[in-house]
């Protein structure tokens, strides 16, 4: 069997006295889609920053590729990561944002361009040349040049999309990509993220979208209250819900 | 349909003749006209009294302001000489103040308790304390360690510096202003670097970034927005605080006004001379601070305002065509 490319193992997380994980255990294969549903505040987000590094888990284990998230395991001890080692793990690791958190100070190619550049150390010229082949890939190679507050939400969004691409994630994290858009500009999004999948990326994606979640999505998590509470194929997880609060979760989205 | 007013998707809902052009008689402001000729009158007195007038002191002529002690001062050797040393105390201590500002305001902003507690600390004293004082402090620091000896803590010593022979005045002076401005310094660019959105930050760490390269390519960049007006603004302070130098006779323009007023009384006329240097510098600080900051704009407006200059062209270009069309009607 395959080592699984993210694997949670009773994982818990809680901010002060507010208990925000509590168990969570999930297992993603290599090139699978998994899509995470369910009420806001139900721990979805908080989840994959953990497995980005962005927050630490108070118990449980977590992996990513077969390797420890955030510590070391030796003699049956657990040693902190240093940041540098953390910094390599994230670099591996894309993650796509609500708020699409571009940088507002660099033009479109920069944004794509500075994590090659800077962390992989690219050479600038090789840099440019992917920058570009990833931005007509999400059909935006008119704006190379732009800066993002000249972009709509949309257009943001796929640029945060290739910015997360060129530096060659083997897992892609998306919290609620679509979120913070118009309603006519998430179709362009998803659109980008249905082509990364047939692509064979592996990616976990927190969303709303349930038609997004039906089509694309290999696996449907559906979280409540720290826990998920139900999971399985889109299908019938979605069209056939056994959980009482996943029927009532349905019946006000869909 | 009528074919004249095809554009605009709502055409077909508006008639077809656009209404006249609104002239109405425009609002009367008799207040604004009032105020404009009072003005007009003081500014009158004032030109003339500081222009026109003639000196009051018996068995003297020429203008009351003596203009012409003005003019002879201006651009004497050491009026000069005092303007460069004011401008080298202003731009050296400035640097060293951003620079020591920067390190100070990460410190402050650092996990460790104890290297914030220390950066809270250094701005609690320098901020806390004169100018004027500090620059004494310095000047006189030589008394208490007439040698500072550089090794190994409470072991061996490697170098011996003299102090009373390095730390002259105008390296006190700069060494006060330095540490002065560095205290606020390190308060402006704090406010500057937490005003940056934390899905910054973030966005930098999930591309691999370690801490310091997302604060050197992504935070302090978007804070220099913040940061670079009260920074301006600290350096034009500081081109007329570095005037305080002259308390421990650093030569510079205020120091050497006094010192030829001193010989030849005309008081008025050197701090005149003086004023017009600050003035001089102090504009031409200005202009470079709207170029700067209108580089650091790069992303957070749309399109950039014209500067003065694109203005000015943009006018001119605008002129002559109008007066070629009045040429042939």
């Amino acid at each position: 069997m395959t080592t699984p490319m993210v694997k949670a193992e009773e994982v818990y997380k809680s901010f002060g006295s507010l208990e925000v994980l509590q168990g969570i255990n999930l297992e993603v294969a290599p090139g699978e889609v998994t899509c995470m549903i369910g009420p806001s505040g139900s721990g979805k987000s908080t989840f994959l920053r953990l497995i980005n590094h962005l927050e630490k888990l108070d118990a449980g284990r977590l992996w990513v590729d077969g390797e420890l998230v955030g510590y070391r395991e030796k003699n049956h001890r657990l040693y902190e990561l240093k940041d540098r080692e953390i910094c390599a793990k994230r670099s591996e690791i894309a993650m796509v944002f609500q708020r699409f958190n571009l940088f507002p100070h660099l033009s479109v190619l920069d944004n794509v361009t500075i994590g090659p550049i800077k962390v992989k150390r690219q050479s600038a010229n090789e840099a440019k040349d992917r920058a570009a082949e990833l931005l007509q890939r999400v059909g935006l190679s008119d704006k190379i040049g732009a800066y993002p507050n000249q972009l709509s939400g949309g257009q943001q969004q796929r640029v945060a999309i290739a910015r997360a691409l060129a530096m060659e994630p083997k897992l892609m994290l998306f919290d609620e990509p679509t979120s913070a858009l118009d309603p006519e500009l998430v179709g362009e999004v998803l659109d980008a993220m249905h082509a990364l999948a047939d692509s064979g990326m592996t990616m976990v994606v927190v969303t709303h979208e349930m038609g997004f979640a039906r089509e694309v999505g290999d696996t449907v998590v559906f979280m409540d209250g720290g826990r998920i509470v139900e999971a399985g194929k889109p299908r019938d997880v979605l069209v056939h819900p056994q959980n009482e609060r996943l029927k009532n979760f349905l019946s006000k989205v869909l | 349909m009528s074919t004249s007013s095809e554009s605009g998707p709502n055409s077909e809902t508006h008639s077809a003749t656009k209404p006249e052009i609104i002239k109405a008689v425009p609002v009367r402001h008799p207040g604004r006209w009032v105020a404009g000729a009072v003005l007009l009158v003081l500014v009158a007195m004032a030109v003339h009294t500081l222009v026109f007038s003639q000196t009051q002191i018996p068995g003297q002529r020429g203008s009351r302001f003596g203009w012409s002690v003005v003019r002879e001062y201006l651009f004497s050797s050491l009026v000069v000489k005092g303007a460069e040393i004011t401008l080298e105390l202003t731009v050296v201590s400035m640097l060293a103040g951003v620079l020591l500002g920067v390190l100070v305001a990460v410190m402050r902003l650092s996990k460790s308790r104890m290297i914030s507690g220390v950066a809270w600390f250094y701005a609690w004293i320098f901020r806390g304390t004169p100018v004027l004082v500090q620059i004494y402090f310095w000047f006189f620091i030589a008394a208490l360690y007439p040698h500072i000896t550089l090794g190994i803590p409470f072991g061996p010593s490697f170098v011996t510096i003299n102090l009373n022979s390095v730390l002259g005045a105008f390296w006190a002076a700069t060494l006060a202003l330095s540490l002065n401005e560095g205290a606020y310094m390190s308060e402006i660019v704090r406010a500057g670097i937490i005003s940056v959105d934390e899905g910054q930050v973030e966005a930098a760490q999930s591309l691999g970034m370690r801490r310091g390269m997302a604060l050197r390519r992504i935070v302090l960049p978007q804070a220099m927005r913040l940061i670079l007006p009260p920074t301006g603004n600290e350096t034009i302070s500081m081109l007329k605080t570095s005037s305080l130098a002259s308390v421990i006779a650093v030569n510079e323009l205020t120091h050497v006004a006094n010192n030829i007023s001193a010989q030849n009384y005309k008081t008025i006329q050197l701090l005149i001379v003086a004023s017009i240097w600050y003035l001089a510098m102090t504009t031409v600080l200005s202009i470079g601070q709207y170029y700067v900051e209108r580089h650091f704009a790069r992303g957070a407006t749309r399109a950039l305002p014209p500067t003065p200059l694109q203005r000015l062209k943009r006018n001119l270009r605008y002129v002559r065509p109008q007066n070629h069309q009045a040429a042939h009607p």
